[in-house]
């Protein structure tokens, strides 16, 4: 289902959390909150739940309005951080417990729910577990029972709250990928919460990137990541290198020489340059480029990762090198100059 | 450089005691337990039993004792389950909501731990006898409290209202509201949710509650003793029944009724490390350790 998230705003004490955050979240999409810890991403995740109410705005589910209603009747499926799965209950039965709870009309016959729980069962791969406790079971395992029982209501909406967050590396990776394959056979519009870039640009469809409340940009994983549209983008997602620069008749100038790069339509002034640490060339001497001294170099797997002392009062530059560029390296000098870059000014 | 631990040479662990230290600690504390605790536990029996089983029984044998052993199960039958309800209650709201006064609240529910049994008894004597205006109101419509069941009752319930409450608190704070927040979300009624999710998740914390708050009620001396007014028969439960018969020399049945206290609390115990032992699993993980 699609779910509209309209100027919505939420106050803690009169501490804002959520300022002014508006979202479409597209039927059958698989969406990823991404953003530090405390940028709002999970307040705006129980506000979509309805676990919290929100100061101000309004969220809609489809055509209805969500917002008036509590979080029983907005019938989403919530997978929690810790998973909350109920102790005293067993694998089986904390799957069904969203039909059980149901009311005359709405709950379906006893086999029917025992029937349709252990297919939830079987398409998370847990067929045979259904009688062991959550206690029972190792983490990745409590994870998908938590997939289970919030998929077990046949939710308008799925909601993920840091799914992976409490799971060793190796089973975070399998999981990703099977979470994926689940979204694809279902379909179930889905929205998680993440820190993790990683997870976001490998499982989401689009990635909502929040800092501070608000929402810094919303788009593809390519788009995030080729075209971030702040410096918070930029530094959050993916590694980068800031440089502090001048604008001066249309070209960019670091210190006392230009960069070779052309800004056509930017006044003149202080910016800083952002670039990834693999858009450069490499130069042989230095009319238009960045110098400085290598300091230390690492390899890590295909690539190698170069640190570049480029003078006093600038942080040291971080570059990727592809297996030919590190051959071509002298030992201590390099030059280089972005391929990719944005410019960014600073706020006045 | 790797320790050989397997060396022959023993080496203590850092934070293990010297054998010396550990075994006196043990015995220090044994010989404590002994002379404070089952020393005189052992004398209530012995004393019940001085003149052997026949005269025991005899002394058991009497309607006031049976009056009094009635009028506990009483008191102990209405308060235990009044503030099991008020524990869960006040335990729920401390634990899983936040709102002003919270803190006054929890302060509140301590105060029968902090106040003088007898003084709780007073303070209903003061608020509902003769002289009072609530006592004047009560005899004006003839409802008997005081110096009857209700006001044995009311003090029962004060001394004892802290147990349940104080058992849940910290159980429910540790649980936090995850579990609800999932029910909910699965769309669980409030009172599915507390059916299904809350109680089981507390139930074990709740039956220790319940078996002290059970153990006291039916044990409480000084707080009954004021508002009980002593009519044989009639407003004396089993501890103001055992001061009765030894104000009158009558040592073989008070110590006879006390022996029945005595079990009591002993049945406590073993219910109490039957249930830990027996679910002491299912304990440890609704306790999330």
């Amino acid at each position: 289902m699609e779910v509209r998230v309209q100027n919505l705003r939420k106050e803690f004490d009169r501490f804002p959390a959520l300022h002014d955050v508006s979202l479409d979240i597209h039927s059958g999409e698989l969406i990823a909150l991404l953003g530090p810890s405390g940028s709002g991403k999970t307040t705006l995740l129980r506000l979509i739940a309805g676990l919290e109410n929100p100061t101000e705005g309004s969220i809609y589910f489809g055509d209805e309005d969500a917002s008036k209603k509590t979080v029983q009747q907005r019938n989403i499926g919530f997978v929690f951080q810790h998973y909350a799965l109920f102790r005293h209950m067993t694998v089986l039965d904390n799957v069904s417990f969203g039909l059980k709870v149901r009311d005359g009309a709405r709950r379906p016959p006893k086999a029917e729910i025992r029937r349709r729980a252990l297919e939830l069962l079987d398409l998370v791969q847990l067929s045979g577990l259904e009688k062991r406790y959550p206690a029972q079971l190792s983490g990745g395992q409590r994870q998908r029972v938590a997939l289970a029982r919030a998929m077990a209501v046949e939710p308008n909406v799925l909601l993920l709250d840091e799914p992976f967050g409490a799971l060793d590396a190796q089973v975070r990776k399998d999981l990703r990928k099977w979470l994926r394959e689940i979204h694809d056979r279902t379909g179930h519009t889905t929205v998680f919460v993440t820190h993790d870039q990683d997870e976001a640009m490998e499982l989401a469809d689009r990635v909502v990137v929040m800092s501070q409340g608000a929402i810094e940009q919303i788009g593809t994983p390519d788009e995030v990541y080729d075209n971030p549209n702040s410096p918070f983008v930029f530094g959050f997602v993916g590694q980068s290198n800031c440089l502090d620069v001048r604008v001066n008749g249309g070209e960019i100038w670091f210190e006392d020489r230009p960069l070779g790069l052309k800004v056509e339509s930017e006044a003149d002034g202080d910016a800083q340059l952002y670039f990834r640490p693999h858009d450069i060339e490499l130069r042989d001497g230095c009319g238009g480029c960045i110098a400085g001294l290598l300091t230390t170099s690492r390899r890590v797997a295909g690539t190698r990762h170069i640190e570049v002392d480029i003078g006093k009062g600038h942080p040291p530059i971080e570059l990727e090198l592809s297996p030919s560029q590190a051959g071509a390296l002298d030992r201590t000098r390099i030059a280089f100059r972005p391929t990719r870059w944005k410019l960014f000014r600073p706020v006045s | 450089m790797a320790l050989d631990t397997s060396a022959p040479t023993k080496v203590r662990s850092a934070v293990t005691e010297h054998r010396f230290a550990r075994w006196t600690l043990i015995l220090v504390s044994l010989t404590f337990l002994t002379l404070i605790l089952l020393l005189p536990l052992a004398a209530v029996f012995v004393e019940a039993f001085r003149k052997g089983a026949g005269p025991f029984l005899q002394a058991l044998h009497d309607e006031e004792t049976f009056s009094a052993i009635r009028l506990t199960l009483i008191v102990a039958g209405v308060s235990v389950p009044l503030n099991l309800f008020f524990g869960v209650a006040a335990a729920w709201a401390i634990a899983k909501f936040e709102f002003k006064g919270k803190a006054l609240l929890t302060t509140l529910i301590d105060l029968p731990f902090s106040v003088s049994p007898v003084i709780s008894g007073l303070v209903f004597v003061l608020l509902l006898g003769a002289n009072s205006y609530l006592g004047h109101w009560l005899s004006v419509y003839n409802i008997k409290i005081l110096f009857a069941v209700p006001g044995l009752i009311l003090a029962t319930m004060f001394v004892t209202f802290p147990f349940v409450a104080r058992e849940l608190i910290p159980l429910m704070q540790e649980q936090g509201t995850g579990d609800e927040e999932a029910a909910i979300s699965l769309g669980a009624s409030g009172w599915q949710t507390f059916w299904h999710v809350t109680l089981p998740n507390i139930k074990w914390g709740l039956l220790y509650g319940v078996l002290l708050c059970n153990a006291r009620a039916m044990g409480e001396f000084g707080a009954v003793s004021v508002v009980s007014g002593h009519i044989r028969g009639q407003t004396n439960t089993m501890p103001l029944q055992v001061e009765i018969l030894y104000n009158e020399y009558n040592f073989t049945g008070a110590f006879a009724v006390a022996t029945l206290l005595a079990l009591l609390a002993l049945v406590t115990l073993v219910l109490k490390t039957l249930l830990e032992m027996r679910y002491s699993e299912e304990i440890a993980a609704s306790r999330r350790h």
